[in-house]
């Protein structure tokens, strides 16, 4: 019988004559798609075209093509659901995958447009006129006192807060922070680069639910700490590091179930920094089992403020259908900010079924949420914070004119240290460095060339925010937070273009 | 002009005010009755940064948080009255004795100290708990003991001295957790069903016996041996001495041992894209 039906996705090709023979390729392939015999010969099937091969032979004579077999044409059954069918038949195993949907749903982004300023109002160079970038995340008071200034003006009271009592705001220099990725999930040169980055940028990289591991540690108020269902590496020393902590409830890949960092990934230090044996499967359980409500909710927001002195506590939801109400409990539950994660949203890994048919779109969901809590009268109370497949500063200045405070990047934050999107992160193999624990690769990244990476990539989107924001004639960027009158759609129906709070092109 | 959201108005029947403090050398006395809890916990807080050992809570009536994020081997907390949800929260050394019950989430995610509660306590003791120990004189609610979990020298310990209900023990990935099943207010069985569900790491002892039909399909049922009996007699010594309870009472019911049967129980589920 044939070991399996499921024939090679690409073709992987070495022109011999100019090949130097060197082997580069086998040594850089983390999925040992070479083997060496006298010339390097490719094994096809392992092939996930993450191009590193490609990058680094010096004669650059591989080429990666799709390996088109033709199927008959069937719109229900295409090629991908037929070979999952083979691969199920043959391991009885739920398929795992990597990175984010991957599917041809609807990308609302796509189909909105920006405004600018014509005549009427006049737009502002940001190049010669100051444009703020930075916003402030964390509960804003219900009224701020004033009083008179003496030259027959106004200023801010010395007690600010009209109730006396400010919370604590975490200050972000852009509206871009660094998504949730976990010291296990990625390496820990992907963790430095990122905190790195963030510190650099005035902004904040997220520990996911892995530990803070103690190289770390003196960038803790650029880092928010994450709590979540297995707990962890939480104690109170991780609390206190933290310029926020975040209570993890979904993500946006895998909605409403939990995670298995598989024992190969659990080596002595990730093991350190998570606080648990070496290689010992890391279950986080489907949901916290101190949080069956929203009263438990905020049963566990105030025991983490109790351990911290009350600093900023964030809730991370994936979203789903309920996602308004489910906001809005959170909110009243005492969160700082919200972290909504749309479902295209990246992961270390997921079950395929669940990462391509589970969730919302981010703009939908920020769209909702936003409306849902200045309708209750709340929307101060918190911070929005948007993920889920920003693609560009184009997206990042869409969401946030559709409510969002700030957005949160993290598969183009690995994009920029050299991921290119081959989907293989659950394997532990990955060539670039990124998502794996394997010393001879993970030493390929070295964390000063990402951070620079990274420098570059959100100093980018902010300046193109920043000409955005100059056309629409605006000079803060909390000027365009849920100001969706400067968005239209094309190509929506009337229903989306109502959920969405934004007019069809032309009105 | 003042504003006060509605989200941040005291319970009803709780004042927002600090608590009576009453200093003698190294203790500390504090009146709880009717203070909320941010104001009692900052009392204790305040009264161990400055160097108190001991922290006597009188009249509490079921504030949170007592204990939660507090540091340091030597500093203790007596709890007089019914402590509320998320005592000993993230603890990290101290001991914390409640003379009475104590509510849910007792040492919830504790990295390391002492728990003593001469009464029942409720839900989800002990969650995620990576080290410290966890006495309990009667008995406990659902969920507990799970996803407690080891870690080189941290080894949580948890026992039970009355019956528990569901899920006791799941996830459990290390430590150990003990059930006595003695002087219970309960005519209900030793413990309830879901025992061990999920467990991948750890062991579970109980003082008596279990069906197994009780126990989730990853855990193994042993008789406990001599080698058990030999690791387990320092923690009943432990409890014995806390409730004064004489162990040879304790020991006069053979004990069952509850083993994962794997430390991946969720190893083969999947197959790669």
């Amino acid at each position: 019988m044939p070991q399996t039906l499921i024939q090679p996705e690409f073709k992987v090709k070495i022109d011999y004559d100019k090949c130097h023979k060197c082997g580069r390729c086998v040594q850089q392939c983390g999925w040992n798609v070479y083997s060496f015999n006298e010339r390097p010969i490719p094994d096809d099937a392992k092939c996930r075209a993450c191009h590193r091969c490609v990058t680094y032979c010096p004669a650059r004579c591989i080429t990666i093509e799709k390996n088109d077999l033709a199927f008959r044409d069937n719109d229900g059954w295409g090629p991908a659901l037929r070979k999952s069918v083979w691969r199920q038949a043959e391991t009885g195993g739920v398929m795992l995958t990597g990175m984010g949907n991957d599917k041809p749903y609807v990308n609302i982004f796509d189909h909105l447009v920006l405004d600018a300023c014509q005549v009427t109002n006049p737009s502002i160079d940001p190049l010669r006129e100051p444009m703020e970038l930075r916003t402030y995340l964390g509960r804003k008071p219900d009224a701020v006192a004033v009083e008179p200034d003496g030259k027959g003006g106004f200023r801010l009271a010395e007690e600010l807060a009209a109730d006396g009592w400010l919370d604590k705001n975490i200050q972000v220099d852009t509206p871009v922070i660094f998504s949730p990725m976990s010291y296990g999930s990625v390496s820990l040169n992907v963790h430095r680069s990122l905190a790195m980055a963030a510190e650099r940028l005035g902004t904040l990289m997220n520990t996911g639910e892995g530990g803070l591991h103690a190289d770390l540690y003196p960038y803790a108020d650029h880092v928010i700490v994450q709590v979540a269902s297995g707990r962890f590496g939480v104690d109170p020393e991780y609390l206190s590091r933290g310029a926020a902590v975040e209570i993890k409830v979904g993500q946006g890949a895998k909605p409403g179930i939990g995670g298995h960092l598989p024992g190969e990934k659990i080596n002595r230090e990730v093991s350190e920094t998570r606080m648990i044996p070496q290689g010992t499967d890391a279950i986080s359980p489907a949901p916290h089992h101190d949080i069956y409500s929203i009263e438990d909710l905020r049963q566990l927001i105030y025991s983490i403020k109790e351990a911290t002195d009350y600093k900023p506590v964030g809730v991370k939801i994936a979203a789903v259908h309920n996602v308004a109400a489910i906001a809005s409990g959170i909110v009243r539950a005492g969160a700082d900010y919200v972290y909504l994660d749309g479902f295209r949203g990246g992961t270390g890994a997921a079950p395929q079924i669940i990462r391509d048919h589970i969730g919302l779109p981010i703009e939908i969901a920020v769209a909702v949420v936003d409306q849902r809590l200045r309708d209750e009268g709340i929307r101060h109370q918190a911070s929005i914070v948007a993920a889920g497949s920003i693609r560009s500063s184009a997206d990042l200045a869409k969401i946030i004119a559709l409510g969002a405070d700030v957005a949160a990047i993290g598969s183009a934050a690995l994009m920029a240290l050299g991921c290119h999107l081959c989907q293989g992160c659950h394997t532990g193999s990955c060539s670039w460095g990124l998502t794996t624990q394997k010393p001879e690769l993970t030493r390929r990244v070295d964390p000063e060339w990402g951070a620079e990476r990274l420098v570059n990539l959100v100093s980018a989107w902010s300046h193109e925010l920043q000409e955005i924001l100059g056309a629409l004639g605006v000079n803060a960027v909390e000027s365009l937070r849920g100001s969706r009158e400067r968005l239209r759609a094309i190509g929506l129906d009337e229903q989306t273009c109502k959920i969405l709070g934004v007019k069809p092109a032309g009105m | 002009m003042a504003v006060t959201s509605e989200t941040r108005k005291p319970l009803e029947g709780y004042v927002q005010a600090d608590p009576e403090v009453t200093i003698d050398g190294n203790v500390a006395t504090i009146d709880a009755r009717g203070i909320y809890y941010k104001q009692l916990n900052e009392a204790v807080r305040r009264c161990l940064a400055e160097g108190v050992d001991k922290v006597v809570l009188q009249d509490v009536n079921g504030q949170r948080y007592i204990g939660t994020g507090i540091r340091g081997a030597d500093k203790h907390i007596e709890v007089f009255g019914t402590a509320g949800q998320d005592m000993a929260m993230f603890m990290d050394g101290p001991t914390v004795e409640v003379f009475g019950n104590a509510q849910d989430g007792v040492g919830n995610t504790m990295n390391a100290g002492k728990v003593i509660v001469h009464g029942d306590a409720g839900d989800v003791l002990g969650y995620g708990m990576r080290g410290g120990t966890l006495l309990v004189r009667g008995d406990v609610g659902y969920r507990v003991g799970i996803h407690m979990k080891a870690y080189e020298g941290h080894v949580p310990v948890m026992v039970c001295g009355g019956k528990a209900r569901d899920f006791f023990g799941e996830y459990m990935a290390g430590g150990t957790l003990v059930l006595l099943g003695m002087g219970s207010n309960s005519d209900r069985p030793l413990v309830g069903g879901y025992l061990g569900t999920g467990m991948h790491g750890g062991v579970i002892y109980l003082r008596g016996e279990v069906e197994p039909w009780q126990c989730g399909k990853e855990v193994g049922i042993f008789e406990a041996d001599e080698d058990d009996l030999a690791r387990l007699r320092p923690v009943l010594e432990e409890y014995c001495e806390a409730f004064g309870v004489e162990l040879a009472e304790v020991l006069s019911v053979p004990f069952t041992k509850l083993l994962p049967t794997s430390h991946r129980p969720y190893g083969k589920l999947y197959t790669y894209v």
